[in-house]
């Protein structure tokens, strides 16, 4: 009996929050954040909570906002995410891939509170995706590792074997082969987005196979770590700067730039203008930025790194421009023709030159 | 000077006492800790232990409890069984995995036929999964004396490893673009494991927990297996004369304590989380470690020890996007129940004396 009249009780509180929500949250607008990773991971949480941050000075009193971290994704999300909603967020930013059917299960309970998932696909009334054409940064650092490398071997420390990362090998190798044509990429997978052990150790085993420019998928900083105790290896900050291992070994970084996207998003749910949306910015929207380029480089190299990323920014390179193979030699891209956002989004195969499978 | 007189029986006072004031000094050290990180200690600790029961959104968090505590109750019974026999499991949450995978897998596989038989068979399957992923550290132990708290252990990665593999291949959904993981399986009716009230949190993995508890406890004040179980934990050589065949005893232990795991997995899989992902498992294998001792490994025990913990995990959620905790100051509060307890233990075992003399 007790446990019924909890239960009834239970539903009708249900519907009296969910009601209640929109004109309680109307002075204040409440901004939720679910991070992967802990928000001192150096790396991909770091600079997502750099944009909460902005969000903060950005509007000042108006705005409220609210972070929940190191979210498994599972249950784990569905939980934070509602009790997010429950506790009057207007606005709420899930910010990883695994957080998608998470999303977009809690957003059909909440109509009335805007979703916005980083990386994913699936998109509601009230979910927006959003994501940044890292790509574009990987063809940067891919020329910068092509001319630097002296044992024509370069390594990657993959995280999982999803498109995004398979992009980013893709456009990296590309890059390099056109200013190295004995370039060779050898890549390990890590299995895991932020484990500073497994990542130095990762980072070790391409280094003791002769790589010397190390490229990283994962966001902690233990193989710039590695590679500093190594010497004479060069990497580059990923998701951030990493400029405390600056000048050597890293040479340059990809930085994620969140704080533009999320100060105009709520914005956006402040005016009232909110509409669920696609973007996927690059260089030239400033949402990938490219770290400094450090003097371990040779100055013509780095000239030529920034006139690179210059035309990137101002969509005259593409990186994925044929002629390109893919692995097996079919052709994928005819001359002069350039990748559709489609086949990007789903790629699961690597270009022609690229030795090994991806992990199926 | 302190001098500690080992008592000749354990206190049974002491051993109810033990984990209720181990959870009171985790509360008081928790707060200064809180305290020290610049938060109001009482609210903190109100939040954590109180709100999820209590506050106005407690419709809301009172079916997480369930949710979040049935996989550590179910987890945390089986494991009971083994260490009061001084046989020791540390890898439930491999066992959990490969339930979770085969019972996925067999749902998987009927995928898009609708029949009853189909999650039955799923339980069997995870059930089985798990109870056979336990046996193989169990039969190494039998067979060549090997150490089953290494083997079980290191098993838990060679699970997250297939269960990796899985997530990337064979079971990958054909229609989420190259994306790692499995159909929903909660979107699928026939595997499903939905709430079976709704708004209940109330799914087959809860009723399996309580039913797995008060079958442990029959089992072990009734049954003949109880009281070899309790024998060969508190006088081997005395079981040894008693008939209990230590090898039996090993086997048993382990491939239960690895079936009620599967099925948690099981459960996990086909309801909350709803597919696999390659970071399914969240360490309910290893939490339940704590339960089980946090309950006094008595199945009531654990019962109240599951709702504790998952207790501080909801609990810890709010506190995190509520008052800004940071994520690892919750683990921390978490490890300390553990640590308190043993500490406190030494009570239950020895008496405390203060003497003049100093001893050798």
């Amino acid at each position: 009996m007790k446990r019924r009249t909890l239960l009834a009780s239970g539903v009708a509180a249900a519907t009296l929050a969910m009601a209640g929500l929109p004109a309680l949250a109307q002075d204040k607008t409440k901004v939720g954040f679910v991070y992967v990773g802990p928000v001192g991971d150096g790396g991909w949480t770091y600079e997502h909570d750099k944009g909460r941050q902005a969000v903060e000075a950005e509007f000042g009193d108006a705005v409220e906002t609210v972070f929940v971290e190191s979210v498994p994704e599972g249950p784990d999300a569905v939980r934070v995410m509602q009790q997010m909603a429950l506790d009057g967020a207007d606005l709420i930013f899930t910010t990883s891939f695994g957080y998608m059917d998470q999303t977009l299960e809690v957003a059909a309970k909440f109509p009335d509170v805007k979703f916005e998932h980083a990386t994913g696909f699936k998109t509601a009334d009230n979910v927006g995706i959003y994501s940044a054409r890292f790509y574009e940064g990987r063809a940067v650092q891919g020329h910068i590792a092509g001319n630097l490398t002296k044992s024509n071997i370069i390594g990657y420390i993959g995280s999982f074997p999803i498109p995004e990362v398979v992009r980013g090998i893709n456009a990296a190798y590309l890059a390099a082969k056109a200013v190295n044509p004995d370039v060779e990429f050898k890549i390990v997978w890590a299995y895991t987005w932020f484990d500073p052990a497994k990542e130095a150790e990762a980072a070790n085993v391409l280094i003791e196979q002769g790589a010397d420019v190390v490229l990283q998928h994962t966001d902690s900083t233990a193989p710039q770590a590695a590679a500093q105790a190594a010497g004479n290896v060069y990497t580059f900050g990923q998701a951030s700067d990493m400029a405390e291992y600056g000048p050597m070994p890293r040479v340059s970084s990809i930085i994620d730039n969140w704080a533009p996207y999320y100060i105009a998003r709520t914005k956006a749910v402040m005016d009232g203008t909110w509409e669920s949306d696609s973007t996927w910015d690059g260089i030239g929207a400033g949402m990938v930025g490219i770290g400094e380029i450090t003097d371990a480089v040779p100055a013509d190299v780095k000239a030529s790194a920034e006139a690179l990323r210059d035309a990137i920014a101002a969509g005259e390179i593409h990186p994925f421009t044929g002629p390109v193979n893919k692995q097996d030699g079919s052709v994928w891209l005819a001359d002069g023709e350039t990748a559709d956002d489609g086949t990007l989004l789903g790629m699961n195969f690597y270009v022609e030159g690229i030795e090994g499978d991806i992990p199926q | 000077m302190i001098v500690l007189d080992k008592r000749p029986q354990p206190s049974r006072m002491w051993s109810y006492a033990a984990p209720v004031l181990a959870v009171v000094l985790t509360m008081v050290v928790g707060g200064i800790l809180f305290a020290a990180l610049g938060k109001n200690p009482v609210e903190v600790i109100r939040t954590i232990f109180l709100d999820p029961l209590f506050s106005k959104n407690a419709w809301f968090y009172r079916p997480q409890l369930l949710i979040k505590g049935a996989p550590l109750v179910l987890i945390a019974v089986g494991l009971s069984f083994g260490f009061r026999a001084g046989i020791w499991n540390i890898g439930a949450e491999g066992q959990y995995i490969m339930g979770a995978l085969c019972g996925a897998a067999v749902g998987l596989a009927f995928y898009p036929m609708e029949s009853w038989l189909i999650f039955p068979l799923m339980i069997m399957a995870g059930a089985i999964g798990g109870a056979l992923w336990g046996l193989i550290p169990g039969l190494l132990k039998v067979r060549f004396g090997t150490n089953e708290i290494l083997v079980s252990l290191m098993l838990v990665y060679v699970a997250e490893s297939l269960l990796a593999a899985m997530a990337l291949g064979p079971l990958k959904n054909p229609e989420g673009m190259g994306f790692p993981g499995s159909r929903n399986l909660s979107q699928y009716p026939s595997a499903a494991n939905l709430e079976l009230i709704s708004g209940s949190g109330m799914h087959w993995g809860v009723v399996a927990a309580l039913i797995a508890v008060i079958f442990a406890y029959v089992l072990l004040a009734r049954h003949m297996f109880g009281f070899q179980v309790r024998l060969a934990g508190q006088a081997p050589r005395a079981a040894r004369f008693a008939g209990v065949n230590p090898a039996r005893m090993i086997l048993i232990c382990m491939g239960l304590s690895g079936a009620l795991a599967g099925l948690a997995g099981m459960f996990e899989v086909s309801g909350p989380a709803g597919q696999v992902t390659i970071d399914f498992n969240v360490g309910y294998g290893f939490t339940a470690i704590i339960v089980a001792f946090l309950g006094r490994l008595h199945p009531v025990g654990i019962l109240l020890a599951g709702a504790v913990m998952a207790l501080t995990y909801i609990g810890g959620g709010i506190a995190q996007s509520n008052l800004g905790l940071p994520a690892a100051a919750i683990s921390l509060l978490q490890g300390m129940l553990l640590f308190f307890l043993l500490a406190v233990d030494v009570l239950t075992n020895y008496r405390v004396r203060f003497s003049n003399r100093v001893a050798a």
